[in-house]
């Protein structure tokens, strides 16, 4: 199964026998103080520069999240998906918890993008689901519910089902449909990383359904998080993830991915490989 | 400070279980006061924690633990602080991660913390919509409410908490402390919150502070 996504100009796929995609994470304010500062007084520089960067650094998507507090989302997120178009070809990913925001920002998106994200909510299902199918995008869905992140893969599998379920029930092909395993904290949660893996698996082998997953939590609190990071990263590539929201500014991190594609076949001649050593 | 406390403040440093219940129990059977060991050296060895949290120096693993050892440390020294009889009716406190949020890691660890020292702690859980909140003020009457926020994007909740608080005829009754990875002492300010703390060990500190002035 391959999931599209496009901007005007450049057509992005992913699936499992392509190489791992990785949607950069960087623009976005949550855990940034400095950024979000910046945003609020309307200074754009760092934006500019990540956006940029992240593609240069490997990643093939941009994430795009404009949550600052006290501002307005919806004119904050149109205002970046402006912006990070003008200055790139990448595929957006549209990162937004508010509904209005995505509306006002998704009719602005060139191509066809990605919205980041719904979950197994009803309530949000139904409100998100017919944006997406209208304006043609493919949709991110985490694997949980109102109860919160469960430490059940059978749990979090029954909920990926529903929302590629309920997806289907508005004409939203399963292709469209990008399952987040979730990556809790391993420090908090010793079970965090396993559970995540064996849902990324059972999703593989009963749905088929293209992965991303937003890997950068599983490390919080502990010392070598790149490294931690990085390994969680190659680990869930074994098992079947397909593309992952993260930072391809730690150099480390689109080379580890770049060596697993090369390992599972995903290279073909390995001329990747071969090509990000040449320069 | 004793060898005894300074040896049960680096037991729970170290996560070494077993020497900080030991040590508690021996500092409480060498007569020292129950609040002394519970506030100079357990909750000593926490802010300490915390600071080493701050910069770097302590990991997530090393901080759950610790208050996990913290708590059955406590379950030692309860008993002899009641027997004591002068322990007023504790204060209480509600707890919550706000409403469209699901972190509740730093949450839970400043419930564990807020109960080992004296706090009578009511979790309301992780996602509480405002109203659930403000209903569990009318009924229990806290002398503090902890509001955790881990993202931008649900951080205005602990604002629409508070002036719905104000609405109900509330807020005078009751001391505001927020928290979470994106609040700053900044935002607490301008949502008119009484507290801010940036770790678990110093929103123990702000409650305390907190609940006193209010007493």
């Amino acid at each position: 199964m391959d999931t599209v996504l496009e901007s005007a100009s450049r057509k992005v796929v992913i699936g499992p026998d392509k190489p791992f995609v990785i949607i950069g994470e960087r623009i976005n304010p949550t855990g940034r103080k400095a950024l979000a500062a910046q945003l609020e007084a309307g200074d754009f520089t760092t934006v500019e520069k990540d956006a940029v960067s992240q593609i240069e650094a490997g990643a093939a998507m941009l994430d795009v999240n404009a949550g600052v507090p006290g501002a307005d989302e919806a004119k904050m997120l149109v205002g970046l998906v402006e912006l990070v178009q003008e200055l790139t070809e990448a595929p957006l990913s549209v990162d937004s918890a508010m509904d209005s925001a995505l509306a006002a920002a998704l009719p602005v998106c060139q191509g066809k993008p990605l919205v980041n994200s719904v979950n197994g909510e009803e309530e949000r299902l139904e409100r998100i689901l017919p944006l997406i199918k209208q304006r043609g995008a493919a949709v991110i869905g985490l694997a949980f519910d109102e109860a919160g992140p469960s430490m059940d893969p059978e749990e979090r599998f029954r909920i990926a089902k529903l929302i590629v379920e309920r997806a289907a029930d508005h004409g939203i092909p399963p292709e469209d449909v990008l399952i987040d395993p979730l990556a809790m904290t391993v420090g908090a949660e010793p079970q965090a990383a396993v559970v995540a893996l064996e849902t990324i698996r059972r999703v593989r082998e009963e749905l088929g359904n293209n992965m991303t997953i937003g890997a950068s939590n599983i490390s919080f609190g502990l010392p070598g998080r790149k490294v931690i990071n990085n390994s969680f990263l190659a680990l869930g590539m074994a098992a079947g993830l397909t593309s992952a929201i993260s930072n391809p500014l730690v150099p480390e991190t689109p080379m580890t991915l770049m060596a697993c594609d090369l390992l599972l076949a995903r290279d073909e001649y390995g001329m990747n490989w071969i090509k990000a050593h040449r320069k | 400070m004793s060898e005894l406390l300074k040896s049960l403040q680096e037991a729970i440093l170290t996560i070494d279980e077993e020497t900080a219940l030991s040590a508690t129990q021996e500092l409480l059977d060498s007569g020292m006061e129950p609040e002394e060991i519970l506030e100079s050296g357990m909750t000593g060895a926490l802010l300490e924690l915390g600071r080493r949290w701050n910069c770097g120096e302590a990991f997530l693993p090393e901080v759950v633990a610790a208050a996990g050892i913290f708590e059955r440390c406590s379950a030692i020294v309860e008993p002899a602080l009641l027997a004591k009889g002068d322990r007023k009716v504790s204060d209480k406190a509600v707890i919550a991660t706000v409403k469209g949020d699901l972190h509740d890691l730093g949450k839970n660890i400043v419930g564990a913390m807020l109960k080992t020292v004296g706090l009578e702690v009511h979790d309301l859980g992780k996602n509480v919509p405002t109203e659930k909140i403000i209903e569990a003020v009318k009924e229990l009457e806290p002398k503090i409410i902890g509001l955790s926020a881990l993202l931008t994007t649900t951080m205005p909740e602990q604002e629409n908490v508070i002036k719905a608080l104000e609405e109900a005829g509330l807020r005078s009754g009751v001391k505001v402390m927020v928290g979470g990875a994106p609040v700053t002492q900044e935002w607490a300010d301008r949502i008119g919150a009484d507290g801010y703390a940036p770790n678990a060990p110093e929103a123990v500190r702000v409650a305390l502070a907190l609940t006193q002035v209010a007493a």
